[in-house]
């Protein structure tokens, strides 16, 4: 038997445990928000800073001037241009090789063992670190190909870094194009490549070119791959052909960073919000790529 | 190779006369596509095959001239030095301690804020944090260097005043910072695929959101969430520029967070932007370091693959 006394005592200590561990919850859900905040915080902290730096320096002569020993003639033409020229060729190398990569893998190959490991080797290039492809850029194009140290070597180089990217994300499009409207593309007598050509590519297209902006903002910002290939960090000219020699933005940043004046640092903070810019300018591309994409998603 | 994947289309086109006359040139177009993208898929192993390929012949001519016995014990590392030493070890302390400490920031920061992502906060909420957590990983790693150096460093440099310039703690915190997304992201990706029924069986006993977060999700989506701490670990060690940029570049031999250590990314990079004559020796310690590198994050990569493969806790 227990008595009234010892069940009221048994009732505020099981009420009391209750208590403790609601608290123990609600001061987890604070504990977690801070965790969530903490980058957050650190982001806009960065922002600020570098805006606080960099803004000053930020003008029409400094988007129009080459580098200069002297900081306050410095600018980024070109590195500007060379980011241009490294990234068209990029893209040139990397969208139409990804893409059919995406397509073989998803259209054509049989579940087989050559396929699987395809798909293996894709998932773990995404994981090579980017100076590895420097050191790959540098023993393939810039010796063996003996393209030197040229826009060719860098956008060559950036190709075979982006291309995981680019290939993963295809595949996704291409297989979120319903089976439906191939085999109603067969049904009418097309054959595999025409199906594949005119129907499935042409509906996963916007995806496509959403995950390919998106792999090439991951190239532009890029810095240690081109370094290790030797692209230079002092170009007083524009490239003007694909053996041009050639420096990027992140490049020429790394560059002013390293120097001691504190003048060089108020460059380095204005080339990084160009690049910031830029970067942002092609993220809102493709998301605005992708609303579009989603709302007419309707399979 | 003219053969088709499906069966569907090649019994549909016999009924079109039109097709049937055209049929050999179609088939030949048809296998030539297939070749065609199956070059460019094959471009994949290729690349891998470069990269291995390059290393391992750049690698095996270091090592006729240092023995592979001196790369592993030697504790000095000074190849661009006149008494030269090639010792891997002061290179991989530096890239274990900048590792480490991002670590320290990164997995248990990013794996509460996973937790409440997926557990707590309410749709809106979560709608408007995740996008914001995810800028984190598309900043360059260059701007983070920078804010390494000439904001983080100064910072610890006044309140540990006998930190150096360039120190391996900046480096690693901002470092850690940069990968909060990584760990965050997919560890949430573990936790929402847990079933929704092992929830509410534990809300059913009378837990707390804390205690079905902690003793049922995360468990049930360990793997998922030892897998990302597995990648996150990767992408540190092959992290460059952060490190080239604030963590200096002195191989030593050292476990103290406020010295100037170098990592093997920002030894490559070092060598990278000096004017060392190719087919020297010292040209040659990038590939020898940058395969180490590769081995080392490519074993990293295979065992998160393994773990999510062999310890994924299969429901239904």
């Amino acid at each position: 038997m227990i008595s009234s006394r010892e069940r009221s005592i048994g009732l505020r200590q099981a009420r009391a445990q209750r208590e403790l561990r609601n608290r123990k919850d609600s001061a987890f859900a604070i504990v977690g928000l801070v965790a969530t905040l903490v980058g957050i915080v650190m982001l806009a902290v960065l922002l600020i800073d570098i805006a606080q730096d960099g803004l000053g320096a930020l003008s029409w002569t400094f988007l129009t001037s080459f580098p200069s020993r002297f900081p306050d003639q410095a600018g980024i033409l070109s590195a500007l241009a060379g980011t241009l020229w490294v990234i068209t060729l990029t893209a040139a190398f990397a969208f139409p090789v990804g893409v059919a990569a995406a397509v073989y893998l998803e259209e054509y190959a049989a579940r087989t063992w050559f396929s699987s490991i395809i798909q293996t080797n894709i998932n773990n290039l995404a994981g090579v670190p980017s100076i590895v492809y420097g050191l790959l850029g540098l023993g393939l194009f810039v010796r063996m190909l003996q393209l030197e140290r040229s826009v060719l070597a860098g956008g060559l180089t950036m190709a075979l870094l982006v291309l995981p990217i680019i290939i993963i994300a295809s595949q996704e499009a291409i297989r979120a194009v319903p089976p439906s409207f191939r085999e109603a593309a067969y049904g009418l007598g097309a054959t595999k490549f025409q199906t594949t050509w005119l129907i499935v590519f042409p509906s996963a297209l916007s995806g496509i070119l959403t995950g390919t902006i998106l792999a090439l903002s991951r190239a532009i910002g890029e810095t240690a791959p081109l370094i290790t290939i030797g692209a230079l960090t002092f170009i007083a000219f524009l490239p003007d052909g694909l053996k041009s020699p050639f420096t990027v933005l992140p490049i020429q940043i790394f560059n002013w960073i390293s120097r001691p004046q504190a003048a060089f640092h108020e460059k380095a903070a204005a080339g990084i919000i160009v690049l910031l810019v830029v970067l942002l300018a092609m993220n809102a591309a493709a998301i605005l790529l992708r609303n579009k994409y989603q709302r007419r998603v309707e399979w | 190779m003219i053969g088709e994947g499906a069966v569907s289309p090649a019994s549909a086109r016999e009924v079109i006369p039109l097709g049937v006359r055209r049929r050999p040139l179609r088939k030949f177009g048809e296998g030539l596509a297939k070749v065609f993208l199956l070059i460019c898929a094959s471009g994949s192993v290729l690349t891998t095959l470069g990269i291995v390929a390059v290393l391992i012949f750049e690698t095996i001519e270091f090592f006729q001239e240092v023995s592979i016995l001196e790369f592993v014990t030697n504790p000095q590392w000074t190849p661009l030095f006149s008494v030269k030493n090639f010792g891997i070890a002061p290179l991989l302390t530096g890239t274990v301690l900048v590792t480490g400490g991002a670590m320290l920031i990164a997995l248990p920061v990013g794996l509460v804020s996973a937790i409440y992502l997926s557990e707590y906060a309410a749709d809106r909420l979560r709608r408007i944090l995740k996008p914001l957590l995810e800028i984190l990983a598309g900043i360059p790693t260059v701007v983070y260097g920078y804010f390494a150096l000439l904001f983080i460093s100064p910072l610890l440099r006044k309140i540990f005043p006998d930190a150096q310039v360039f120190n391996a703690a900046s480096a690693s915190i901002v470092m850690g910072v940069m990968i909060i997304p990584l760990v965050s992201s997919l560890s949430e990706d573990a936790m929402v695929a847990v079933p929704r029924s092992l929830r509410e069986a534990a809300y059913a006993l009378g837990a707390t959101r804390m205690e079905v977060a902690t003793r049922v999700v995360a468990p049930a989506a360990l793997s998922g969430i030892v897998a990302a701490f597995i990648l996150a670990i990767s992408r540190a060690v092959g992290e460059t520029m952060i490190v080239a940029i604030a963590a200096g570049q002195q191989p030593k031999l050292t476990l103290n967070p406020l010295e100037s250590i170098e990592t093997m990314t920002a030894y490559i990079v070092q060598v990278s932007l000096g004017d060392v004559p190719v087919g020297t020796i010292e040209f040659k310690t990038i590939f020898a370091v940058g395969m180490t590198l590769f081995l080392m994050t490519l074993l990293l990569n295979m065992v998160s693959q393994r773990v999510i493969h062999r310890f994924r806790e299969a429901y239904e």
